[in-house]
């Protein structure tokens, strides 16, 4: 165990680095230039200082060699600085302050409502004897996922907000301005999940383990939920690792959708002035939650799968 | 190459696995094969007659029909429309959706479907981009991967992974930051997005025809590898491919629309799907037209392509 | 007395897309107390589906049409739900085919034996895994309250077949029903396993069902036989009068075509081509010689390789067949690979007619490939779907340019004639074929070069015994035709006793035991052999013919 966990670890670094080498060869070396952006933005003056555009430059290390900015800018990342943005001179992880709080009440919100409706969807469906039915409610997640994000808060907005005025539009007032947002980012993760998990469970069905279960004796209810979830549920803990880490990229949509002050706020700013030490900066907290909730997840493994630790020294 | 040794090293040291395989191979009168013994000629040739039936379904003509009206409004808009998408008649602003107006008019009396049929343009334009990107590097990427093997392949697998970790929206707004504003970089940053699953299918078909019993007997049997990698390798392969890229034009359409609705794309007044759901959001209480429908037209040709996509999986499993 | 179980008229069969199959189609038995009673055919007999039908679980599709099940005097044949549910288990038994996937991977062993008493609320808690513990000590597992806390995983297939065995019978049913119990496992294991399970069943008296597509275990291991064929039982008798006289024609089949340590060999007694040497005649060089051959694989995170294969030398004189013997894991298929150099040996020579071909690469080694084919084990992988038989047959001419078109064409109906199957084949693709018509395009495919060497990788064991008889056959009046030689590669000493020459016996990656077939069968020097020999089935009591 204490093995599995150092690896664990030392892959969840590896990790963290390349997010972060990936972002910088993204927003350090694709042509496009911060400065001349921040400088002239929306490209429509017809004369930039040059000397302001140096000393600029110069103030923000823009000058350098690109890998001496590479090497300083990981340095200063695993120090804890994840960069300053351009607009507003600011540190990234100050202006986070308010926002963290906000997406990760979204988040929490939605996760919660995904597993449980993901779960509760696929295990009803594969339990369901009746062919049509079991087809009905599985033929669901394929649709959620194939609704744009945006629009479906659009439409929960018209009906529910404007339409019936059971809840706010916009802004971050207590639980009930939560209820639409996390609704829609909930939805098409929980279909995620119950696809996952409805192909597991229908999988590990067709094993033998759960024919001989069931020629112990043992019912259908007993044996789908004490034999094949267990078996079933490895696939779809992953999944719920990934969908944590993506919650920053549905929070973008999200909070622009229902004006909600966040993360994924902050980012979808910083890209449209193209701050780019600041997409930078959030996209490297949003790895930071990633890693830890995978590194979670990862140690939950083995207690659902007594496999997984003791692998390496059965297959040798 | 590793992959090769590993697999002959699990077949001959690891008896769990070569257990299982003769458990598959060995045992035709095992309680499986007994059970699907007599109905195996049968599934045979279901496999054929079900794939000429898939293509039969009233939901897969369907889709191939809203496919085809959607490529007909982006190649020839003015077949499907006369009224011109960008000057607006401000007596008939914010009509509702009507004869004179199918989709109603927007707020400074625009005909909003035939902003949504000249929209069509520009989005699938956005969509091929982006699905060809994804497509010809993924599948380069995984194909090389799969069939060089060794130190490359661990390289490229390693970069492919932290791609795929990083998530498509995500990536698509960094280089949306470092590249700029418009439909074609928009497109681009969809595309690169979708890379990473594309290198994965490809070499895990890859693998899997490769280490393929009758891919060695061609080998065995004095083919070259040019020979084995067209005649058997490609074709064995490409089934998955052509599914995940079907399903990938949804999966872009919706990536697409998302980021012009942030804001990325097109400026106003030009249409474009997600821009024009993006323009009536501040009409949510007045026009329900103005976000409902083009949402509608975008939602249609998504489940269009998954449900042909789904034919096409199924045809070639069923080829299998 | 009443029976056990008594079985009348009954009908099962599978709905499908394509309409109703029926699999079962009017079977009567009858089961007595204490007694073993095996259900024996080949794939398609339904005999799986007669199994399930009596413990009640036919796959989804799956459905009785007819007769009745009694199980004693309790007609079981339309009970469902709960009350199936307390049948199974308490009344009915069941040992899996495959071991390797037919315990939970999550549950300790202990309480996946326990959870048979819990359900039917024989026993809980920890009366429950004492009596689990108890149980694996009675089915002769070593150390049973260390392996009750272990999972599956940790366990060899043999403890866990026994696992499985004690879990059938650990609420004491008066019927067990057996499906193919042993045939996943190897055959040193399998008679270990079925040895416990004998002892098992007559301390308790419990009754048998034992399903099995292997006469030889059939016969060392029941009382009585029954044999079906296209769902129909054409004969029924006890186990010793179905051997020694059997009825049906279909019985008589199958009986010869068991390969047996006793019947009669394919090949002539007379020495193979290359042992005698007629005068005059210009001696042939080998057709194989391999020396010192070594195979190490490096394993992950490991400084010491694993060695497969260690020290491996034998010759194949031109025109003979030379046997390859062994378990999985012996280093057999491995070592083959060399032979063909599919696989490179860490060190050591393979010579091919004479010629040191070890460093032969890129087009020289392709050259080589035209003189040295394989036949695979597995018939359904080895022939690309998507290609026509002709295509398939004709891929070796192609690659090596010979003839024109009209002449590929031409050699392969000659080659389709050869392994004796219709022209009409030619423009068939391999999902429409029979194992079998598989196995033998496979044949006519390494045919098609003419080669010297032809290495045969467990040619025959994916097929059912009637058509595992019939390939090697083709293969041996091929053999004489054509003047081929054979590394025939097996872990089936029967088979092997039928069709090689000579035999080397591989253990742990070395040959323990090489020599002429008769005399290595006959005096087993080396004590793996003497094992291997003794876990043949078929010499018991019942001793096919």
């Amino acid at each position: 165990m204490g093995l599995y966990l150092l690896r664990r670890l030392g892959q969840a670094a590896v990790v963290l680095w390349a997010a972060f080498t990936v972002s910088f060869v993204i927003l350090y070396m694709l042509p496009g230039d911060p400065v001349a952006i921040m400088l002239n933005p929306g490209g429509q003056a017809t004369y930039v200082d040059p000397e302001a555009e140096a000393a600029l430059r110069a103030e923000l290390g823009f000058d350098k060699p690109l890998i001496e900015q590479y090497f300083t800018r990981l340095i200063a990342a695993v120090q804890g600085d994840f960069g300053t943005s351009i607009r507003t001179g600011e540190p990234v992880l100050n202006s986070l302050g308010g926002a963290l709080p906000e997406t990760l009440k979204l988040a929490g919100a939605s996760l919660l409502l995904a597993i449980t409706l993901g779960m509760a969807l696929a295990l009803t469906a594969t339990f369901m004897r009746a062919k049509w039915l079991r087809e009905a409610l599985l033929s669901l997640p394929p649709l959620a996922i194939s609704l744009p994000g945006f629009w479906v808060g659009l439409m929960l907005l018209q009906v529910f907000s404007f339409g019936l005025g059971w809840f706010p539009a916009f802004g971050n007032d207590g639980v009930a301005s939560l209820v639409l947002p996390a609704i829609t980012l909930g939805v098409p993760t929980g279909a995620v999940v119950a696809q996952v998990l409805a192909n597991s469970l229908g999988a590990t069905w067709r094993q033998p383990f759960v024919e001989v279960a069931r020629a112990k004796g043992v019912s259908r209810l007993r044996t789908h939920l004490v034999h094949v979830l267990r078996n079933a549920a490895i696939p779809s803990l992953t999944i719920v690792g990934l969908i944590v880490g993506s919650s920053l990229a549905g929070a973008v949509v999200v909070e622009t959708v229902y004006s909600r002050s966040g993360v994924g706020r902050l980012l979808q700013g910083a890209v449209a002035e193209q701050d780019i030490p600041m997409v930078q900066g959030l996209v490297l907290v949003s790895a930071v939650a990633f890693v830890v909730v995978n590194l979670l997840v990862d140690l939950t493994y083995p207690l659902v799968d007594p496999r997984i630790t003791t692998r390496r020294r059965v297959g040798a | 190459m590793s992959d090769i040794v590993t697999v002959s090293a699990a077949e001959e040291g690891n008896v769990g696995a070569s257990g299982a395989a003769g458990a598959a191979g060995a045992e035709p009168t095992r309680g499986t094969g007994g059970r699907s013994g007599p109905a195996e000629p049968s599934l045979r040739r279901r496999a054929g007659s079900g794939a000429v039936a898939a293509f039969l379904r009233p939901g897969l003509i369907l889709s191939v029909l809203v496919l085809l009206v959607v490529i007909g409004w982006a190649l020839v808009p003015t077949w499907f429309t006369s009224v011109d998408p960008l000057t607006g008649v401000p007596a008939e602003k914010f009509t509702p959706p009507g004869a004179a107006h199918w989709f109603g008019t927007d707020e400074t009396g625009r005909d909003l479907y035939a902003r949504t049929v000249h929209g069509a343009g520009l989005s699938l334009q956005a969509t091929v981009i982006a699905v060809a990107i994804a497509m010809f590097v993924g599948t380069t990427i995984g194909m090389v991967s799969g069939f060089v093997g060794g130190v490359v392949d661990d390289v490229l697998m390693r970069v492919v992974d932290v791609l795929l970790a990083i998530p498509g929206l995500l990536l698509s707004l960094m280089i949306v930051a470092a590249l700029g504003f418009g439909t074609t970089k928009v497109a681009i940053a969809v595309g690169v997005a979708g890379i990473a699953s594309f290198a994965r299918v490809a070499r895990g078909e890859v693998l899997r025809v490769r280490n393929a019993p009758y891919v060695e007997a061609a080998f065995a049997s004095g083919v070259r590898w040019p020979g084995v990698l067209a005649r058997h390798v490609l074709p064995n392969s490409a089934g998955p491919l052509v599914s995940l890229a079907t399903l990938d034009f949804g999966t872009a359409i919706l990536s697409v629309s998302a980021l012009s609705f942030l804001g990325y794309g097109e400026m106003p007044p030009t249409p474009e799907w997600g821009v024009l759901i993006s323009d009536g959001r501040n009409y949510l209480a007045s026009a329900w037209w103005l976000t409902t429908l083009p949402g509608l037209v975008i939602v249609a040709v998504v489940l269009a392509f998954n449900r042909i996509s789904r034919a096409l999986s199924a045809w070639s499993g069923g080829e299998r | 007395m009443t029976a056990v179980l008594t079985i009348e008229g009954l009908r099962a069969g599978y709905r499908t897309r394509d309409g109703f199959t029926e699999a079962v189609q009017g079977v009567d038995l009858e089961l007595g107390a204490g007694e073993v009673l095996a259900v024996v055919g080949e794939s398609g007999s339904g005999k799986s589906t007669l199994a399930q039908s009596v413990i009640g679980l036919l796959p989804g599709n799956g459905v009785v049409t007819g007769g009745r099940i009694l199980l004693g005097d309790r007609d079981i044949t339309a009970l469902g739900g709960r009350a199936m549910d307390q049948v199974r288990g308490a009344q009915i038994g069941l040992v899996p085919q495959d071991p390797g996937v037919s315990l939970n991977p999550v549950h300790r062993v202990g309480r996946q034996i326990a959870e048979v008493l819990k359900v039917h609320r024989l026993a809980r808690g920890e009366a429950a895994l004492a009596r689990a513990v108890e149980i694996l000590a009675s089915v002769g597992i070593p150390d049973p309250e260390v392996r009750a806390r272990q999972y599956p995983h940790e366990l060899s297939g043999g403890l866990r077949q026994r696992v499985l065995i004690g879990m059938a019978l650990a609420a004491r049913p008066p019927l067990v029903i057996a499906d193919e119990p042993t045939s996943a496992l190897d055959v040193t294991v399998q008679r270990v396993v079925l040895d416990h399970f004998a002892r098992v069943i007559a301390e308790t008296g419990t009754s048998v069902l034992f399903i099995t597509h292997d006469l030889a275990v059939a016969a060392d291991r029941a009382d009585r036989i029954v044999v079906m064929q296209g769902g129909r039982i054409v004969e029924t008798g006890h186990a010793r009068q179905v051997l020694t006289d059997p009825q049906h024609e279909y019985t008589r089949v199958l009986l010869a075509a068991a390969p047996s340590l006793t019947g009669t060999r394919l090949i002539g007694t007379s020495p193979a081509p290359g042992e005698r040497t007629p005068s005059g005649a210009v001696e042939r060089e080998p057709a194989l010689e391999v020396s010192d051959l070594v195979k190490d694989f490096p394993l992950p995170g490991r400084r010491e390789p694993l060695r497969a294969v260690d020290a491996v030398s034998f010759t194949i004189p031109a025109g003979s067949t030379f046997a390859l013997v062994g378990e999985s894991g012996s280093g057999k298929s491995t070592t083959a690979r060399m032979a063909t150099l599919l696989e490179r040996p860490t060190s050591g020579q393979v010579r091919i007619a004479g010629r040191d071909v070890t460093g032969l690469r890129g087009e020289a080694l392709r050259q080589l490939r035209a003189s040295v084919q394989v036949v695979y084990q597995n018939p359904y992988a080895s022939l690309d779907p998507r290609f026509s038989v002709e295509r398939i047959i004709a891929e070796p001419l192609r690659a090596f340019r010979v003839g024109s078109s009209s002449d590929r064409a031409a050699r392969v109906a000659e080659l389709l004639d050869q392994v004796a199957l219709p022209a009409s084949m030619a423009s068939r693709r391999p999902a429409e074929l029979s194992g079998g018509q598989r196995q033998r395009v496979a044949i006519a495919r390494a045919l098609a070069l003419r080669p010297d060497l032809v290495v045969l990788d467990e040619p025959v064991s994916a097929l059912d015994v009637s058509v595992q008889q019939q390939i090697l056959e083709l293969l041996v009046d091929l053999q004489t035709e054509l003047g081929l030689s054979y590394l025939f590669i097996s872990h089936d000493l029967a088979v092997v006793r039928q069709v090689s020459n000579t035999v080397g016996v591989m253990w742990k990656g070395r040959i323990v035991e090489a020599g002429a077939t008769q005399a290595l069968f006959d005096d087993p020097q080396h004590e793996y052999t003497r094992e291997l020999l003794e876990a043949i089935p078929g010499r018991g009591a019942g001793a096919v013919p």
